[in-house]
């Protein structure tokens, strides 16, 4: 199957709107032959991944587009940066890396981006409606606008997402197309427990076993029985997509493709039945931390936090001072409502450092601890924290991080998964 | 002696290296350290192993979508790998190389073999040809 484009695309490819645009156009065309794809397809927005800095290469590879005149051509919002731009945080980063790491920032500003700058988008305001196509980076982002919005896209890899939102095109292949959105897992859950359903804790654990199971493929969950909210989808989606290469998920009776069943349910090739055992594991292997007597950091918020979940913290901490610093990582959406009802100072002087428009793992703002130890309760930062940031995580709840934090040394409630 | 014919994913300059077989799938971003090309993740069979001019074959790829950000950035600090060998392609890791090509930058082949067929090369090294033949020569 070999690739044709109109003659716009063509038009675009060889400059007719300038060499920026029409290096977009040669990017999006090439993804397009390496994904099979015989067309590419109008997109509706996009959110780019590709703004945070990793070298010098993303940097030189957004000043080369801005150069060439590039623009975006739908409604693009931006992930998050390695820089604290509100100024809430301080970020370690050191010169030049940070000053290429803020040119980053600005040439996707420049190619009319909105500065969003978090990896929660669709609670930010950015929510596609249900089948349009869109082009998003950002694992936990694409896999959240799949499976709880509805809408469609693959799991965009950085400088291909800022192709697509100034080509205004993307591939027709994978989940653009309804064929691919049919599950062929199942995932039975109805053997756990259904108080531990219930907790905030059970959601991460649940997504990061669900993502080593399910891998690339579409599952479904069966056998929840009750809507977890948004915040707990997000936190679901976040983990499968740190374990897996997870792109969407359903779970019959919630998600918007499975609320009324699934049709064409002969597509499931296996189900596997989940255990309380597996589920302790899964828990277990979020940990790299082995009993440890002290903790020097908790991070909270990957994705970054809603207001609901700033409205957890602040319950959680009921007036109490920390301890050990504690990060709460999340957007501008957010803060912006925390500075206007006085409760980001509130925080602070707790001891909660808020970080927005990045966060923790991303860029360096913990301090250096040979041998640290994070807490933390999202089920992406136990995946990426040890590799990106050196310390060793323990995973636990909400409630067990805010009382470790509180007293300095580790709370865990051991068990809960038995349910 | 090994020798397998590839697909070519995306061109490359030819040549090769020592093979580093992964035994699981990795995420290139939080899995690999831009700036040292080494397995960060310490949950990954082959922590600590440099990719870094190395004929690498990857079982297949998760997480995070910026490993094509830290591709790119290990073939402009010419830490990149010799060729990538993958079981299926992956549009997210290889745009990496597609995006450092319109740079300008010298990127290494990127290849498709079926991961059954990756074990064969371990410790080997390997020659990669301008066809997508990779065999082993030592």
């Amino acid at each position: 199957m070999s690739l044709t484009l109109t003659e716009t695309e063509s038009a675009l490819a060889t400059g007719a709107k300038g060499e920026g645009a029409a290096m977009a156009m040669r990017i999006v065309a090439e993804s397009a032959r390496l994904l099979g794809a015989s067309r590419l397809i109008p997109i509706a927005s996009a959110h780019i991944d590709g703004a945070l800095y990793h070298g010098d290469s993303g940097t030189l590879f957004a000043e080369k587009l801005v150069e060439g005149g590039a623009q975006v051509a739908v409604r693009s919002t931006l992930n998050v940066g390695a820089l604290d731009l509100t100024g809430c945080a301080q970020i370690r980063l050191a010169e030049p890396q940070r000053g290429m790491a803020r040119r980053m920032m600005d040439a996707y500003r420049s190619m009319g981006c909105e500065t969003s700058w978090t990896c929660a988008p669709y609670q930010a305001g950015h929510r596609p409606a249900f089948g349009t196509d869109v082009a998003w980076g950002e694992s936990n982002a694409v896999v959240f606008c799949n499976s709880a919005l509805g809408a469609r896209t693959n799991r965009y890899g950085d400088f291909l997402d800022i192709a697509c939102a100034i080509s205004g095109r993307t591939p027709y292949s994978g989940l653009h197309q309804p064929e691919n959105r049919k599950p062929v897992l199942g995932v039975d859950c109805s053997q756990l427990g259904r108080s531990f359903l219930r907790e905030e804790i059970a959601w991460p654990v649940l997504g990061s076993l669900y993502g080593r199971l399910a891998g690339d493929a579409v599952g479904i969950l069966t056998g929840i029985g009750f809507d977890p909210g948004e915040d707990n989808l997000k936190a679901f989606g976040a983990a499968a997509a740190s374990s897996g290469a997870v792109g969407l998920y359903h779970i019959e009776g919630v998600t918007p493709e499975a609320r009324n069943g699934i049709a064409g349910d002969a597509d499931i090739s296996e189900t596997i039945r989940l255990t309380p055992a597996m589920i302790g594991d899964a828990q277990n292997r979020l940990s790299t931390a082995e009993r440890p007597e002290r903790i020097d950091a908790v991070a909270i918020g990957s994705p970054h936090l809603s207001l609901a979940e700033f409205e957890q913290l602040e319950r959680r901490l009921a007036g109490r001072r920390l301890a050990v610093p504690l990060y709460a990582c999340t957007g501008r959406h957010v803060l912006h409502v925390l500075d206007r009802d006085g409760r980001r100072k509130v925080l602070e002087d707790a001891g909660v450092t808020v970080v927005a428009d990045t966060c923790v793992v991303v860029t360096p703002i913990m301090r250096e601890v040979k041998g640290g130890v994070l807490m933390t309760n999202s089920g992406k930062f136990a995946h990426y924290a040890p590799g990106n940031t050196g310390y060793d995580v323990l995973f636990a709840s909400l409630a067990d991080c805010v009382e470790s934090a509180v007293t300095g040394r580790p709370v865990t409630a051991a068990h809960r998964h038995a349910g | 002696m090994p020798v397998e014919q590839c697909e070519i994913l995306v061109a490359g300059m030819p040549g090769g290296g020592p093979a580093l077989v992964l035994s699981a799938p990795i995420s290139f971003w939080g899995g690999i350290d831009p700036a040292t090309a080494r397995v960060i993740d310490p949950r990954h069979p082959q922590h600590g192993a440099d990719i870094a001019g190395k004929v690498v074959f990857l079982p297949g790829t998760i997480g995070s979508s910026s490993a094509s950000a830290v591709l790119m950035e290990l073939v402009r600090g010419d830490k990149s790998p010799a060729a990538i060998v993958l079981h299926e392609p992956d549009a997210i890791l290889l745009i990496g190389l597609v995006a450092a090509a319109e740079m300008g930058w010298v990127v290494p082949p990127a290849l498709r073999l079926d991961r059954a067929k990756h074990a064969q090369f371990t410790g080997s090294r390997i020659a990669v040809d301008a066809e997508g033949y990779i065999r082993t020569v030592a």
